[in-house]
Formats: structure tokens, sequence, C-alpha cells
């Protein structure tokens, strides 16, 4: 009774190009380092069942001691018809994203760039909007009658409404601070509107 | 001979359906009853299932008649059989709701005639990993319900769909490998991969063999729940999937590796070795998720990410390692899994409503279809934690656990919770104020099933910009929707189609069962308290299995539980 060496260094190697070959981008290569992974692992379960002995079949005359570990390989039969049920999905969706992209690598989420690429500014959460654009107006929220707000109704209309906090006049144009930039607060009331010239529609929508 | 020895049939009895509907292809009627009358029974019976336990006592049924060390058990007490009623319960909506769909868009020789095998494997395996009492069982329950997911991910094949299943499998793939070592570490290490076995059998190895097994095994079901640094590819591969296979996927896989963990944490490897890293990684899962969550624009992608987020508070729980917070863990579990699948069914059907799931798209919802905004607004405010939701209780629950054990860790983790809580609030309010609140105007490049829906002309200068037959052909709805609406603007046709009721019913079922388990918190409360007290005790699971003459290790005193 010995330990078998030799199989233990091939589960070694298996291991290390296993996990090389999943690090590619390649989806080829991925596949054939889970493969090699599984195959491992398979080669790791069989040598936990100890040292080698008889095959299990009973007889009176064996010492229990002398048989091999059954289940062991019971177990491997399991994991190899599982890695071969996904291997075969996996090499269906590889050939799918070769039909669709022609290309054999993994594909970035283009989802995530566009989140990435979002500034911090959003124009509805963050911009100050110079008119009171509130169904609601502060005007009418007075219990007496009076008025609470800065300015009497009906003056945001006018260009004194312009000049409420973090709008300013520069040169003619009204501008708001918009995050580190200034912008005309035409451009930024046109930001919300469907169809605004600093809005480029996406393919996927938003746009920014 | 009890009803608990049916237990089985909780995983024969979705197979036996998945074959028959594989036999009824063709006959897309014949194979909706069956599936959906298949998994009734099946509900119907975890519910007696769980009625048995429901006072305790822990069952087990060996199968074939081997005995437990060697023969295979399946074993049903209170925590497992709670997890399969609540499971069975949200995929029997979830599948009404597909088939609803199905009928709705009328895809008759799509590849969706393979939903109803593939689904019902699903819940088989899910099934089993619940009951196994096995270690290999139990990896043989994940391959089981990770192949049928690798289908439903991919379902029809399209770019997205086929990049994001890429993803899925292979990270899944490997997490599989990682388990697969594990066990045969352990079974090196102790020669058995029985779980109530091992509980015995662990104990006697040196503290270096069992942290490294610990280890093993808590990372493999780590990328399973999706717990951070190990959580991102969820939020990459879930959004792309049809709108009822991310529900159940939210709902149940993620949650099926938190059963793993709990089983791992409590059976396996009792007392509190490693409950300073899970506690770390708890945190840093809440916080990190929910503010990639704050971060999205569109409200698939930000469910996702509250997913990743909330799983926090269960491992939370579980890193407790007392009653109290295993407790509030196992309710919380409970009501995560039919909340987050409510809010993602919802989405579905906002995404047919407003023609899109981005919330810079919608606008207005609320006053086109006020049902809508209800069965959005009472599951969004229950993840959030509001008061008399459940979502609360088992946050106060968690945070009292955590207040009791009075560790300044613990106090991290309960302050990172609120935060965490609050942080979700207002991502669920953002997706409220754009999509249901603000004029359908406001929106930016809104669909035009959404701008016909608000009942508004549709506008010139947006159509002219965007070429309409291209956009109104990527949804596939809006042609028929738009040309429906224009031509005497029948509302019963729009909503027959938009709306249709078998997928709004489930739906709503789904968001009446979320508020039930606020209603009858009290006895659910006492269940997850005595299910966590006999899985801390582990005294009744390895008696029911191994017999009673077996005396059960001494778990040296679990943190908490010593005060």
């Amino acid at each position: 009774m010995s330990i078998n060496l030799a199989l233990l260094l091939v589960m070694g190697a298996l291991y290390a190009c296993g996990i090389y070959l999943i690090l590619e981008r390649s989806l080829t290569r991925v596949l054939l380092g889970l493969m090699l992974l599984a195959n491992a692992t398979n080669l790791l379960i069989l040598a936990t069942g100890g040292y080698s002995g008889l095959a299990p079949m009973f007889s009176k005359d064996t010492a229990a001691g002398d048989y091999n570990d059954p289940l062991p390989q019971a177990l491997i039969l399991t994991s190899i018809v599982i890695s071969f049920a996904v291997t075969a999905f996996m090499l269906g969706i590889i050939y799918r994203t070769w039909v669709l992209a022609r290309e054999d690598e993994i594909q970035d989420d283009l989802e995530d760039l566009r989140v990435a690429e979002t500034p911090s500014f959003d124009a509805e959460d963050d911009a100050e909007i110079p008119a009171e654009t509130s169904e609601f107006p502060l005007t009418m929220l007075g219990g007496d009658g009076q008025d609470i707000s800065d300015h009497r109704p009906g003056s945001g209309d006018d260009t004194s409404g312009g000049r409420e906090a973090g709008a300013r006049v520069h040169g003619g144009t009204a501008t708001v601070l918009a995050g580190d930039r200034e912008m005309p607060t035409e451009h930024a009331a046109q930001e919300e509107k469907p169809g605004s010239p600093n809005v480029k529609p996406s393919p996927e929508g938003g746009g920014q | 001979m009890n009803i608990a020895s049916l237990a089985p049939l909780a995983v024969v009895l979705p197979i036996l359906g998945a074959a028959l509907t594989f036999l009824l292809i063709r006959h897309s009627r014949a194979q909706r009853a069956v599936s959906i009358g298949l998994l009734s029974l099946t509900l119907l019976l975890e519910c007696f299932l769980m009625a048995a336990v429901w006072d305790g006592g822990t069952v087990a049924v060996s199968i074939g008649g081997w005995i437990p060390p060697w023969g295979i058990v399946l074993v049903v007490d209170q925590f497992s059989s709670l997890m399969l009623v609540v499971s069975s319960a949200v995929s029997l909506a979830v599948l009404v709701y597909a088939t609803g769909q199905g009928m709705a868009d009328g895809d008759k020789d799509a590849p969706v005639s393979i939903f109803h095998p593939t689904y019902l494997i699903l819940v088989a395996g899910v099934s089993n990993a619940f009951l196994s009492g096995d270690l290999f069982n139990l990896y043989v329950g994940f391959e089981i319900l990770l192949t049928a997911s690798y289908v439903l991910m991919t379902l029809g094949g399209t770019g997205p769909r086929i990049r994001a299943g890429v993803t899925y499998v292979v990270v899944s793939v490997v997490s599989s490998v990682l388990f697969l070592i594990s066990i045969a570490m352990v079974y090196g290490a102790t020669g058995t991969v029985n779980m109530a076995d091992l509980a015995i059998k662990l104990g006697e190895l040196d503290q270096g063999t069992k942290t490294l097994l610990h280890v093993m095994l808590l990372v493999a079901f780590g990328i399973k729940a999706a717990v951070f640094p190990l959580s991102f590819w969820l939020p990459d591969s879930y959004p792309t999937a049809p709108a009822p296979v991310t529900a159940v996927f939210a709902g149940l896989l993620t949650k099926v590796g938190v059963y793993a963990m709990v089983r791992t944490e409590t059976l396996l490897f009792p007392g509190d070795t490693l409950n300073t890293p899970l506690m770390i990684a708890a945190l840093l899962t809440m916080v990190v998720g929910i503010l990639g969550a704050l971060a999205q624009s569109d409200i698939k992608r930000l469910l996702s990410f509250t997913l990743v987020s909330h799983i926090g508070y269960m491992v939370f729980g579980l890193a407790m390692s007392s009653v109290v917070g295993l407790a509030a863990a196992i309710f919380y579990v409970a009501h995560h899994i039919t909340i987050q699948t409510s809010l993602f069914l919802v989405t579905g059907l906002i995404e047919r409503r407003g023609g899109s799931s981005s919330v810079d798209r919608l606008g207005g919802l609320a006053k086109i279809s006020p049902l809508l905004a209800i069965l959005f607004f009472i599951p969004g405010m229950n993840l959030a934690g509001i008061p008399p939701f459940s979502g609360f209780l088992g946050k106060v629950g968690l945070l009292q656990a955590g207040v009791e054990l009075g560790t300044p860790l613990a106090y991290a983790l309960v302050i990172g919770g609120v935060v965490t809580s609050l942080l979700t609030l207002l991502a669920v309010a953002r997706v409220w104020n754009r999509a249901f609140w603000r004029r359908p105007a406001d929106a930016e490049h809104p669909d035009p099933v959404l701008l016909a829906a608000a009942g508004q002309p549709v506008e010139g200068e947006v159509l002219d910009d965007d070429a309409p037959a291209d956009r109104a052909g990527r949804t596939g709805l809006a042609a028929p929707v738009l040309s429906r609406a224009g031509s005497g603007g029948s509302s019963t046709l729009v909503r027959s189609t938009l709306m249709p009721r078998t997928m709004v019913g489930p739906t709503a079922g789904l968001v009446v069962l979320g508020m039930a388990l606020t209603v009858f918190a009290g006895p659910l409360f006492g269940l997850s308290d005595r299910a966590a007290a006999e899985m801390l005790d582990r005294g009744p699971y390895i008696h029911a299995v191994l017999g009673e003459d077996v005396t059960v290790p001494a778990v040296g005193a679990p943190a908490g539980a010593g005060k």
C-alpha cells in the first residue's frame, strides 16, 4: 500500500493550468480551464479514498480493511456527469457568442460603463432651478392669506426671478451653477425636457 | 409513519412535473395546467410538512432505507420547512405570472415552451438543497438548480443575455468546484459526508484543519449567496434575464446560499471562530451594496444591488450565533424572499406599462395606473423597513440582537444596518419620485407606450428624433398597443395587453403575502425562535438522523448565550 504520488502531481499541475486558463478573457480558454479544474477535483476526491485496495465486492474471506473505499468513486461519477452537462451548455453559449458577436471574448457590460460615465451632476436632482416650477408654489402656503415667499406672486415670471439663490447674471445671460460649471438658465431648464439640445440620447435610453 | 416522511415528494413532484411538461411541449394549455397544478400540490404538501414540525421535532427520512451515516437522508426541521413553504409559494406566484406573460404576448413557438420543465427542475433543486441532510446531496441540489438557472438565464439567446449568462455560468461553476473541493477535503479529514455525522466528527479535528474546511465551505457558499467581496457577479448578470426569471433568482437562489451558510455555521462548525470576519463581511456587503444601488438608474439593476446589500443583514444575524440573532435572520430570510421577488415582478409590470425599466425614461405612472403604484409602494417601503411592515420587524430583531451582544463590532453593524436601511429608503424614494410622481412629459426620451398610455399626444419632435418604428419595434409591444390606442383608444384593450390580470394577480398575491408576514409576525417569530434554538443546540438534528443513543459533543459556549 502506498500513496500514488504521480496522481497527486498530475492533480497539482491540472489545478495550476486550470486557474491560469480561467483568468484569460478568451471564452474557449476559460472553458478549458473549468474542465481542467473539474478533472483535478475528481482526482482529489479519488485521493481522499485513501490507499488502494481490493475492489469492493463483498466476500466472506476478505478483511474489511482490505477493500478500497467505494464512496469517492460514486461521488466522482456524479461529478463527471454534472461537469459534462455544464461543459456542453458552455460550449453552446460560447458558440452563440461567436454567432452574435463574432468574438470569442468576454464582453463588457454596456450599462456598467454607462453608469460609470454618468456625471455626478444630475439636472433633476441637483440643478438650482431659477424659476418656481412647482405646481404648489410657496406663495400659496401662508395660512392667513399672506404669502410667505420672498417675492410677490407672479414675480417669478419676470426677470427678477432669475436673481434667486444660485442664479447669477453674466453679461445679460442668466446662468446657474450646475455641478462645477455654469450654464445658462435656458439650458438648465431644457435639461429636463425631451429633445433638449444638451442631451444626447444613447441607444439604451437615458443620456447625459 | 407520519406526514413528514412524505418529504421526498417535495423534490419528486416537481421533477415529475418537469418530465410531464416536457412531454407536453407542443400543448401549451396542458403544459400550463400540469406545471401550476403540480406546484400547487407541492406547496400544499410542504404546508403539511411545516405544520408537522411547527412545535418542534426534527424528522429524518432515509432514502431507500439505507441507514443514515451511509445512506442519503432528507431532514425536515422548522427552518427547512419554513424555507420550503416560502420558496414554493413564491415560485408558484412567479410561475403564474410567467404563464400570464406568455399568454398575453402570445408567443407559441418561441423557446419559451422549455420554460415550464426547466422552471420545475429549478424548484426541485431548491427543495433538494433545503431538505438535504448530506453534504454531497446538497452539492447535487445546488447543481440541479444552477443548471436549470443557466438555461433560464439565457432564455431566447439574445446578445445581452448571453453576455450576462457567460459571467453567471463561469462564476457559478467556479463556486461549485470550490464546494466540491471542500467536500473532498471534508471527506478526506473525516470519512463521511453525512451532516449529522460530520457535526460529531468535525469536532474531533484539530483547530487548524477545522478552520481550513470552514473557510472553504463559507467561500463556496458566499459566492452563491453574493456576500461582499464575492458579490460582483450578481448585479451584472441578473437584470438582463426575463422579469419572472430575475424575480425567482433574486428571491430564491441567493437564499439557498444563505441557508447553506446557516447550516455550516450552526451544525457543522458551531461556536464563534469565524464570527468576526463574517461580521465585517456583513457590514461591507450592506454598505457597498446599497451605495451601488444609489448609482443606478435602471430599476432592475437598482434592485439587484439592494438584494446584495440586504444579504448583509442575514449574514449579520447569522454571525452573532445567538438565538435572538439567528431567529431574526431566519425571519429576515423569509421576509426578503417574498419582498424582493414581488418588487422584481412589479418592475416587470412597470416595464410593460411604461416601456422601459430606466427611471430616467419613466414618469407619471402613479396617475396612469394607481394599482401599479400601490403594488410598488408597499413592498418598496417594506424593503426599506418602514415601521408597520415585516422589514421593520426583522431589522428591529437584528438590531436588538446586535445591541444585546454589545461588542464594538456589533454596534458598528447596528449603525451600518440603520444607515443601509435609510439609504434603501432613499433609493426606493428616487424610483418613486421619478417613475411615479413626476409628469410623463418630464421623462427623458419616454417610450411611446408611456405617452400613449398617458393619453397625451405623442410629441412629434420626440418621435422624429428617434425613428419611431425602430423604437417601437424594440419593445415589441409598443407597435400594436400604439395602433390600438390610436384607433379608437379602447382602454380595455390596452389594459389587457399591458397589464393582463394573470400578471397583476400573482404580483398582488405576493404583495399580500408580504403583508401577511407582517400580520402573522408573532407566530412566525415564535417559529424562528424555536428553529434557532434547536439549530444552535444541534441535539434534535443529530438525534433525528443518527438515533437517540448518540452523544452530542458539547459546543464551546456561543457568544451572547454566555451572559
